[in-house]
Order: structure tokens, then sequence, then C-alpha cells
């Protein structure tokens, strides 16, 4: 299973989780991220892996009464990032997120991704120049965009706009990305790009991906966890979760005679 | 772990400090920005507020019942509002007995019978574009059509058609906006039982909507008692040392319409003459007038906000 | 339908239908005739503007009107140049703006992006009662309070001048803009939000790197509309501004605005069918184009707005 010589990069322990009207999205999962690796969350819908992966950029902090308990721990710096004198700013400068469906900002494309620069105060033109051109460049939708850097992102196709956003994402420099479902709303071509895109993004980062679709995870991620109301039910290795599965429940989900 | 790991983790780290001195930077700007931006929102309550004490310290010597008594008089301490007062409350019995009526037909018909197409459209665009007139353009209306046109003279239902239909859209959209509040459903289950059109918008359409048109009515009427700058136009007096005929007699048929064709004034005029004149006792009359308008046109708009709140928060469907 | 003559053969039942057929037909029309006010108003304002102006350019050609640079309709030597007019709107309706539109965005914002639920359950209706109180009593308070105010600030101001009454208008209409602005910027999907959030952004750099740039046309649109309604204010500047009309672009003077000049006009004994009766319809024709393309631009920003979210 775990690799012994690949490092964590964060870990969630004993994170509970409730929403504003009392409910509990989360029981005590205990879950690692490990670094340069892909990890998939799967699950039938509301099981709480969205839910989960929004904790970890601390999104949930945007609506008033939503409630973290337990801990979820960043390498190298060994903070509880949902501390509560930890700032979900700065916690958010270091793990980014793409959105179920694409978000750009009504923005030029060249705004768009130079955003984060932006947020973080970088004034120097040269400095962001640079910086968009590589994360287009490292989102695979440099080709497409370099003449037209000033067009409004609102232009360009869904699968563009989520390589766009994907960009954007990137441009800080982020420690983990986070996925929530990045290619629901997206054709199979454009999916099978971001796919590729994630497997290439592994080399420099850490990635979490939600994703509602088994081949998917089966496809880009080197560990799976399959959740279900709120807990997580099993973690492993992805091979070893889609081929023999230890707990039955995982094995009726990915089997489909359940969900 | 590789070399390489190694020293981006220590630039990770480095960073860190550099990233939290820069967050603490960002956060003053939100700080300092909650504080301009409920200033910006104070200024509109702490004017309102000032307007009020203002009003009542420069004109509490008139507050006496003498003041309400007295005609316009010559002399300012002696000087009462009797003839606006009544001048006003003619004028908005008018004003009511016109837009409520029109008010809830037009919104009914727009809502529940117009089809979509060229004719509602046309209809609604003009229910907005009036909405967008300013006041003095109806006292010219008013002046040309009712005074003129149709001879009603300077009276108490030219003024009252005026403001009825200057307050027409306010009723239109807020009896709409109610309308549309009433899901289908319940127009469904009053259509299975075999009523006609008529019967589901009277008995159900009109009923549940009657607390929201009821808001839009107050505030509109609210709004009447204060518009000033239409009946101005149409020549309202300002100086009336008399009451218009009374609506009800001692004989038989004990109703009598005279006072529609008399002339009139109303409380926002009385104040506006008042404050026009360059003796400062009358200036007092004018702050106490002013003191009155704004309780009553509060009451009436707190009223309609409150019962909107309670709407909303009752309505269950 | 059946014509009567034929009535003979038709069953008691099927006359009872056709009669509750026929009353649901006048109900109807009777509706739709209410409806139809709001169109046969339009046109009588439009109408009589323009009549009446007819009959004054019959005595006054265009090209002073538009031109001339007095407005003396009253005086001997009588001139018809609307300059003046239009400069003394223009000019309190510039002052309000000042005042209005930085102070309007910024309590929209705030509104929006940074006030609790709770908060703004409270200082909506609040606002909403600014906008019930009547202008005649702002006009007072510009006249009596903040213009000895402001000649503690500027000695040498006048009683009448056009900067007390511009301020209190400008006071007035924040509501306006602060509501239809709010509008907008909640409109703004949270998605987008949740983007900028997710890239560390704080609450002011989301509220004016993203929602305000998302919201631009409808906030646009708010101030359009409050443009408008500060043209055609009327009370305020006819109780504050002073009534002579004067051709000038300085607040600290005094000045008339179109509203005024009406204003002025209604309150005196001008014959019926005389040109300076006529002139305010001339008058009131140039306030109603002038709202009108305020308002028509106002509704497209808006549309524009609804058309992307």
């Amino acid at each position: 299973m775990a690799n012994v010589t690949t490092p964590i990069k964060a870990e969630s322990r004993d994170l509970n989780f409730f929403y504003s009207n009392g409910m509990q999205a989360l029981k005590s999962v205990n879950m690692p991220l490990y670094e340069n690796k892909i990890t998939a969350l799967i699950g039938p819908s509301g099981c709480g892996k969205s839910t989960f992966l929004r904790c970890f950029n601390r999104m949930h902090d945007l609506y008033p009464g939503n409630k973290y308990q337990g801990q979820i721990i960043m390498q190298p710096d060994n903070t509880n990032i949902l501390e509560p004198g930890v700032d979900p700013i700065e916690v958010r400068m270091r793990i980014s997120m793409v959105f179920q469906k694409p978000n750009p900002f009504p923005k030029s494309i060249y705004e768009n991704v130079a955003y984060g620069l932006r947020v973080r105060g970088e004034k120097n033109k040269r400095i962001v120049d640079d910086k968009v051109e590589e994360a287009l460049k490292g989102a695979a939708i440099w080709n497409e965009t370099k003449d037209r850097l000033h067009d409004l992102a609102f232009n360009l196709s869904g699968g563009q706009q989520q390589r766009l956003c994907i960009a954007r994402a990137l441009a800080t420099d982020p420690e983990i990305m986070l996925f929530d479902e990045p290619t629901s709303a997206l054709d199979p071509i454009a999916t099978a790009n971001i796919e590729e895109l994630m497997s290439e993004l592994r080399n420099k980062l850490t990635i979490l991906v939600v994703t509602h679709n088994m081949q998917q995870a089966a496809r880009v991620s080197d560990y799976t966890a399959y959740m279900y109301l709120g807990e997580l039910i099993e973690y492993g290795d992805t091979d070893m979760i889609f081929t023999r599965p230890t707990r039955k429940e995982t094995e009726d989900y990915i089997t489909g005679k359940f969900g | 772990m590789t070399e390489l790991a190694k020293k981006s983790q220590a630039s990770v780290l480095e960073n860190l400090d550099s990233v939290r001195a820069m967050i603490k930077r960002h956060k003053r700007n939100d700080i300092l920005f909650s504080i301009i931006g409920l200033i910006a929102l104070m200024i509109g309550l702490l004017t309102l507020c000032t307007l009020f004490i203002d009003l009542v310290m420069d004109g509490y010597p008139r507050f006496n019942i003498d003041f309400l008594s007295n005609f316009p008089s010559r002399r300012a301490a002696k000087a009462g509002l009797l003839s606006a007062w009544v001048g006003s409350l003619l004028v908005m019995t008018v004003t009511f007995l016109t837009a409520v009526p029109m008010g809830v037909a037009a919104g009914l018909y727009l809502e529940e019978y117009a089809k979509k197409g060229w004719f509602s459209d046309l209809i609604e665009i003009n229910v907005s574009n009036l909405a967008g007139v300013p006041s003095i353009v109806y006292g010219l209306l008013a002046l040309g059509l009712f005074v003129y046109g149709l001879g009603l003279g300077q009276s108490i239902l030219t003024a009252g058609l005026t403001l009825g239909l200057l307050i027409l859209p306010i009723v239109i959209v807020s009896t709409r906006e109610s309308i549309r509040a009433i899901p289908i459903a319940i127009r469904e289950a009053a259509y299975a039982v075999g009523a006609t059109k008529w019967q589901v918008v009277k008995d159900h359409v009109l009923k549940y909507s009657q607390g929201g048109i009821l808001t839009g009515v107050i505030i509109g009427m609210a709004r009447a008692l204060g518009e000033t700058a239409p009946v101005i136009t149409i020549g309202a007096l300002t100086f009336i040392a008399f009451l218009p005929p009374s609506p009800l007699t001692e004989a038989a048929p004990f109703i009598n319409f005279d006072w529609l064709t008399s002339g009139f004034t109303v409380l926002p005029i009385q104040m506006f003459n008042w404050l026009s004149r360059p003796d400062h006792a009358f200036h007092i009359n004018a702050a106490a007038t002013g003191a009155i308008i704004i309780v009553v046109t509060l009451l009436m708009n707190g009223t309609a906000i409150y019962l909107r709140y309670q709407i909303r928060k009752n309505i269950k469907w | 339908m059946t014509p009567a003559n034929q009535n003979t053969i038709i069953s008691p039942r099927l006359a009872k239908n056709i009669k509750r057929n026929v009353r649901e037909r006048i109900i109807e029309f009777i509706l739709m005739l209410a409806a139809l006010s709001a169109v046969l108003t339009t046109f009588a304002i439009v109408g009589v503007l323009i009549v009446e102006s007819l009959s004054f350019f019959e005595h006054v050609s265009l090209v002073d009107f538009l031109t001339d640079t007095q407005w003396t309709p009253l005086f001997e030597d009588a001139h018809f140049g609307i300059m003046p007019l239009v400069a003394g709107t223009l000019t309190t309706s510039a002052i309000a703006l000042c005042v209005a539109i930085p102070v309007g965005t910024i309590g929209a914002i705030y509104l929006s992006e940074f006030a609790s639920h709770k908060a703004r359950e409270i200082i909506k209706p609040v606002l909403e009662l600014l906008v019930g109180v009547p202008t005649v009593v702002f006009g007072y308070f510009a006249l009596l309070f903040v213009t000895p105010l402001l000649q503690k600030i500027f000695p040498e101001l006048p009683g009448f001048n056009m900067l007390g009454p511009g301020i209190v208008m400008g006071i007035m209409i924040i509501p306006y803009i602060s509501s239809v602005a709010e509008d907008a910027m909640r409109a703004v999907p949270m998605s987008m939000r949740e983007g900028s959030y997710a890239m560390g952004a704080t609450r002011f750099q989301t509220a004016v790197k993203v929602v305000t740039p998302a919201a631009i046309s409808g906030i646009i649109a708010a101030y359009i509309l409050a443009i408008s309604r500060a043209v055609g204010e009327t009370m305020v500047v006819a109780v504050a501004a002073g009534q002579q009309p004067n051709l000038t672009f300085n607040p600290m003077e005094s000045a008339a605005t179109i509203t005024a000049y009406i204003v002025q006009v209604a309150l005196g004994d001008l014959p019926h069918g005389s040109v300076g009766y006529q002139s305010i319809f001339a008058a009131g024709l140039v306030l109603m184009i002038m709202t009108l393309t305020f308002n028509i631009l106002g509704h497209i920003a808006r549309k524009k707005f609804r058309e992307n979210y």
C-alpha cells in the first residue's frame, strides 16, 4: 500500500465537519495525501467527497455557521490548517482549486491567469508576463491563447475555460491542487485533455481530485478513497481498490451494484 | 527524499513568512473598507436623524392643537394647517379611489390574462417607463389635460387624479409581484373543481395577494401625500382660508360631491409656501409642518416595510 | 358564437354557459382597459407636451431656444434660451452624483460583500425609509440647515446656491444607487466569488477585482437611473437653489433648474395660452427627453447585465 519512501504532503486526522444546519457531513475521516501523487475521491452523490475536498482550502469558511472538528496537518511546516489561528487566505495561497464548472472571471485571458499574482501584490510586468506564459503552457492552452491573451475569457470553449482555470490555479505555484469534479461539465475530448494534464502536473505538485466517474479515478489517480455517508470506507492504492477492494461496500460501488 | 524536494521544502517555509506578512497587509484593507462602508451607509441614516431633529427643534413652538385647527394667517404665530390637512385628506381619498382599482385591475390583467406578445410588452414598457417620469411632468400633464383640456379646473379632483396616475406604476408593480408569488398549483386546484377564470382570480389570486398589494398601496399613498411639485404645477392655491364643502350632509342623500371641484391646498404645499417666505417666523411653521409630514410618511412606509417582512416570513409555499 | 335570433333551440344549460362566457369576456375587457391606462398616460404626457410646445415654437424659433444664453420669458424683453436652465439642472445633478456615486457604490459593495445577513436585514429597510421622505422636507434641510453649515466653511456662499441642494439631492439618491447596484452584485454567481477566494484573495480584493467588474453593467444602470432622478428632482432645487435662470456651472452661485422654473411659473398667475404658460411645457419636454434618454440607457444596461447571468 503506502509507499514508505513517499513523503506525506497533508493528512486529515479525525476530521468531522458540520454544516450550519447542524448536518454532519464528515465523520472522523483519516486520510493522507502523498506528495506528488494524485489521490482520487469517489463515492455516490452526497457522500461528502466534495465537502472533504473543500476543507483543504477552507472554502467552508465563506459561509457562516459551518464547523470543523479535527485536523488537517500540512507538511513541511506541520501546520494544522483548520486551526482557528491559521488564516484561510494563507491556506488558499498554498492550496489552489479547480471547480466543477469552469468559473473564469469576467476579465481577459491574461488577467484571469495573472489574478493570483495580482492578489499577492505582484506589480512587475516582466514577472507577471513570464508567470502567465508558464502557467498557460503548464495548462496546455498556450498555443490556443497566445495570440488572443487580451480577449475576454468567456469567449473560450468550455474545455478551454477549464484549462484556463487550471492555469489560473497554477500561476501561483501552489503546493497542492484540488480538483472538484473538474470534467463533469465537459465533453469527452476536453475531459481526456484535462486528465492528461493532471498526470503531467503530478510532477510539480500534489493533487486531490473528486470524481463521480470511476473510470477517471482509475485512469488518473495513484491512490483512491471511497467515501459513503460522510465516512471514509476504504483508502488505498488505486490498482488495489479497483481490483481487490477489501470492503464489501467498495466492491458493490465499483462493480455498479450500488450507487 | 530527493535533493530537489528538500530545496523546495526550504523555499516553501521561507515563503510562508512573507505570505503571512502580505496577508496581514491585505487584511488591513478589509477592515478599513468595513468601516468606510458602514459610514457610507450611515450617511443616509444620520441625515434622516439630523433632518428630523432639526425640524422638531425649529418647529416645536407650533406643536399645539391650534396649529391644526387654525387657517393660514398673515401672522405666523396664528397660522395653522387646518385647510392643508383637510385638503390632503380629500385629495388622498380621490387618489386612493383612482389608483387602487385601476392599478390592481391592470396588475391582474398583466399577470393573469395578458398573453405574451407585443401588446403585453407595450403595456409593460409603459409601466416601467412611467415609474421613471419625473413627478413634475405629471403636473404638466394634469395642467394641460385635466385643468384646461377637460375643464376640471384647479380642483381636488384634478389633484387626486394626477397623484393617482403618479402612483399607478407603484400599485401595478406591487400587485404583479405579489400575484407572481402565488404558485400555479393553487390556480390549478381551483380550476380543477370547475371554477371560471374570474372565480379563480377573485376567490384565490386576489385573496392571497392582498397583503402584498396593500404594501404597495401604502407606499404609493405615502409618496402621494408628500408630493409637492405636480400639485403646485396644477396651480393649487397656497393661501386658503376656507374648507371645501363637506362630503357628508345632514339632509338626504347625505353625500355631496361639491368638494371635488373645490380649490384646495395640501400639507407639503403649505410647507413650501411658508418656507419660501423671507420672514423667519414662517420658517418655524414650515419646520413644524415638515415634522408632521415626516412622521406620517415614515409611519406609513414603516408599516408597509413591516407588513412585507411579515408576509415574507409567513408565506409557506 | 351563435347569433341571438337562433337561440330558440338552445337548451337552458347552454344558455347559462354563454352567459357565463360573456361575463368572463366583459371582465377581461375591463381589466384590459385598466392596463391600457398606463399606455394612455404615456401618450397623454407626450401629447400634451408636444401640442403645447408646438404652440410655443410658433412664437420662439428652435434655434433661439437652443442657442440663446438668456431665459427671461417674463420680462419685457423676453428671451427663451433653454441653456441657463439646462446648465442649472446639469450642475445640481453633477454635484448630487459626486456625492451619491461614491457613497452609494461603497454602500452597495459593503451590503453585498461585507455585511452579515442580519446587518443587511436591518440596513436595507432603513434605506428604504430614506426614499420615502418627501422632497420638500429635504428642501427645507438644504435651505435652512446645509447651506448655513456650508456658509461657515465658505463665508461668501449666498443663501441660494447650487452646492447645498446638490449635496442634499445626492444624499437623497444614495439609496437608489446602493440598492440597484447591490442587486446587481448579488446576482453575480457565487462560483465566481469562490474562484477568487480559492486564489487566496481577501474580501476586499474579491469585491473590487472580481464582483464589481462582473456586475459593472448593472452598476452603471444604477448610476444612469440615479442621473435621471437627479435631473427630474424638483422641490429641493426650487426651494434652495434660487429661481433665477443663470447660465453658470459654478456651484457657489444661485441658479434655476428646468424643474424649478416650472414651479416658479406655476406659482404665478400666467394666463392660459400665453407664451409664458407654453414655455413650461417646452421646458417640460426638454426635461422629459433628458430623463427618458437616461431611463432607456439604464434599462439597456440593466438588460445587458441580466443577459450575462
